[in-house]
């Protein structure tokens, strides 16, 4: 008597019910208390200023949308934000072919091993991955010793390497690296090795056979890493504040500011909003470009 | 023809070497006999006598120990549950919930809580962190059973429930003991993730509560010193054997997290 049984139904609802009314309640709740948010007037100590005032009027407006577009000063710091993730991807995309490359060449045997080193340091701590660098870069550190003893050969002034845009560089490319390495090599694995012999035989030669075989079957791997890195570098907070100078804030730290300082939340959910629809926009584009590619590669 | 060229290999290396150095620097100076970690002078065991002896970071590490624990049972319970639901059952509105946590900037998660409990006048501290990590360890849980659920025969369940076991029985005595070491990897996933987590704690800690990333970021803000390094490779050790252990009980585990 299998298939569909009379206590399905309720069976369905005793065990998707809990984790979905914990996720209402936690996720999506919260989600949409800022998206009203956003709509409100501050509160003079901070918070939202009361929804009905003593006038009776509704306190609803669009005014915390006004300025984010009109004060060029905020769509400069999502600019900058853009920026850095953008070179942050790119960078990583250059360091993770070859790692992922050679990772799916690798034996069947050594695979597991060498994936795993990718990961691991993923699994520490963030903070502690920033701190690495904190010493790494700091001024009495070799690194930095040696850096400004070269430019001091050229006449060059010391250049300080930690607070500065270079150190936030850096260490976005560090905490992000595996999330490149991962969908690159998930692609790079299923290549038919039998597409490059053909290729060899007719007389492509290694670059040609990378160009047009490899990296076009590889771009699905590519968009889905591209998305990993950008998003939540787009929104990081924490690099910038440790390891950037004062000219280093970029949108996260914008909103860090909006909800504990300036305690402005309508302002501060504005901003969010803006970066969840760009994180969500850029995530659909990128796996729409990743199917159409394939399709392309294939055709 | 497998010809691996040696510039692949020197380019693997530096990339492995970019992972990994920075990190052992921290662990090589939590035992150097400096203040500063600048270069080496001598072994010394002293930042971990000091760390034994530090009451604020002992208090941050028993607040983060009491939260991940707290935050992993119950994510296991309801993650396991939504692991279940997503694999025997067509939803719609669940897996978006699922995914949704893992896939948006960690910050916006962080902020709407805030602002979800100030509004509520629910206090900020231990309790609101632990509400905020369940809810976002769920989706890890959820996504490592389902992949155990995958690899398994349903028929099992099936021929259980054929020979009279009620659903629970069934899912009791056949479902959970297959798909346990899912569940085991889930929950040790859920630990840590919890335990590491700097930025959504950040936003629903209030002022009064610190956890161990909490302290760390407080004393890296003002300085640098090796007992940071100390307790920084206390920490990395935890984590490192958590996650061997679960990998080995769950051997997806390594690809599909945080590949969503």
């Amino acid at each position: 008597m299998a298939g569909t049984r009379p206590d399905t139904r309720l069976a369905r609802w005793l065990v998707a019910g809990p984790p979905l009314l914990y996720l209402l309640v936690f996720f999506a709740a919260p989600a949409l208390i800022m998206v009203l948010a956003s709509f409100r007037s501050p509160g003079e100590f901070g918070g939202l200023a009361p929804l009905v005032d003593e006038a009776g009027k509704v306190d609803l407006n669009v005014d915390s949308y006004a300025r984010f577009l009109t004060e060029t000063v905020y769509m400069q710091v999502f600019v900058k934000s853009a920026w850095y993730a953008g070179l942050t991807t790119a960078i990583c995309l250059l360091l993770a072919y070859p790692l992922a490359t050679l990772i799916a060449k690798s034996a069947k045997k050594y695979r597991d091993l060498l994936l795993l080193l990718v990961i691991l340091p993923f699994w520490s701590n963030f903070l502690i991955r920033i701190y690495a660098w904190m010493i790494i870069l700091g001024p009495n550190a070799a690194l930095a010793k040696a850096v400004n003893g070269v430019l001091a050969v050229f006449g060059a002034g010391p250049v300080p390497l930690l607070f500065s845009g270079f150190a936030v560089l850096v260490c976005l490319v560090y905490v992000h690296l595996p999330f490149m390495v991962l969908p690159l090599y998930a692609n790079l694995e299923k290549h038919d090795q039998a597409l490059l012999d053909a290729a060899q035989d007719l007389g492509a030669n290694a670059w040609q056979r990378f160009w047009r075989i490899t990296f076009p079957l590889s771009l699905p791997g590519v968009y889905a890493g591209a998305a990993l890195v950008f998003i939540p570098a787009l929104g990081i907070f924490a690099i910038p504040d440790i390891l950037g100078g004062p000219e280093d804030t970029l949108i996260g730290n914008l909103i860090k500011q909006q909800f504990l300082e300036t305690r402005d939340w309508p302002f501060g959910s504005v901003l969010s909003i803006v970066l969840t629809v760009s994180a969500l926009v850029l995530a659909g584009t990128a796996a729409w470009v990743g199917r159409r590619s394939l399709g392309a590669a294939r055709a | 023809m497998r010809r691996r060229s040696p510039l692949l290999w020197a380019a693997a290396l530096c990339a492995y070497a970019f992972l990994y150095v920075p990190l052992a620097i921290v662990v090589v100076y939590s035992f150097n006999d400096s203040r500063l970690n600048a270069e080496w002078v001598g072994f010394t065991l002293d930042w971990y006598r000091k760390l034994a002896a530090d009451d604020e970071m002992l208090a941050a590490a028993g607040n983060s120990l009491a939260i991940g624990l707290v935050a992993s049972l119950v994510s296991t319970v309801l993650g396991t549950m939504a692991g279940v639901a997503m694999h025997r059952y067509r939803l719609r509105l669940l897996p978006i919930l699922i995914v949704a946590p893992i896939a948006i900037p960690e910050i916006l998660m962080g902020v709407s809580l805030l602002i979800f409990f100030v509004l509520l006048n629910f206090t900020l501290g231990l309790v609101s962190v632990a509400l905020a990590h369940i809810a976002f360890c769920i989706g890890f849980v959820a996504i490592v059973v389902r992949a155990r659920l995958a690899g398994m025969d349903e028929t099992l369940t099936e021929a259980a429930r054929d020979c009279g076991a009620t659903p629970w029985k069934a899912f009791r005595h056949v479902t959970l003991p297959l798909i346990m070491p899912g569940v085991v990897a889930g929950a040790l996933m859920a630990f840590t993730l919890s335990i590491d987590d700097f930025v959504i704690t950040f936003f629903t800690a209030g002022a009064g509560t610190v956890t161990l990333p909490l302290q760390i970021y407080s004393m890296i803000k003002i300085s640098v010193t090796p007992e940071v390094n100390a307790v920084s490779t206390l920490l990395m050790l935890l984590t490192l054997l958590l996650i061997v252990i679960a990998a080995k009980l769950s051997p997806s585990l390594l690809r599909s997290e945080r590949e969503t």
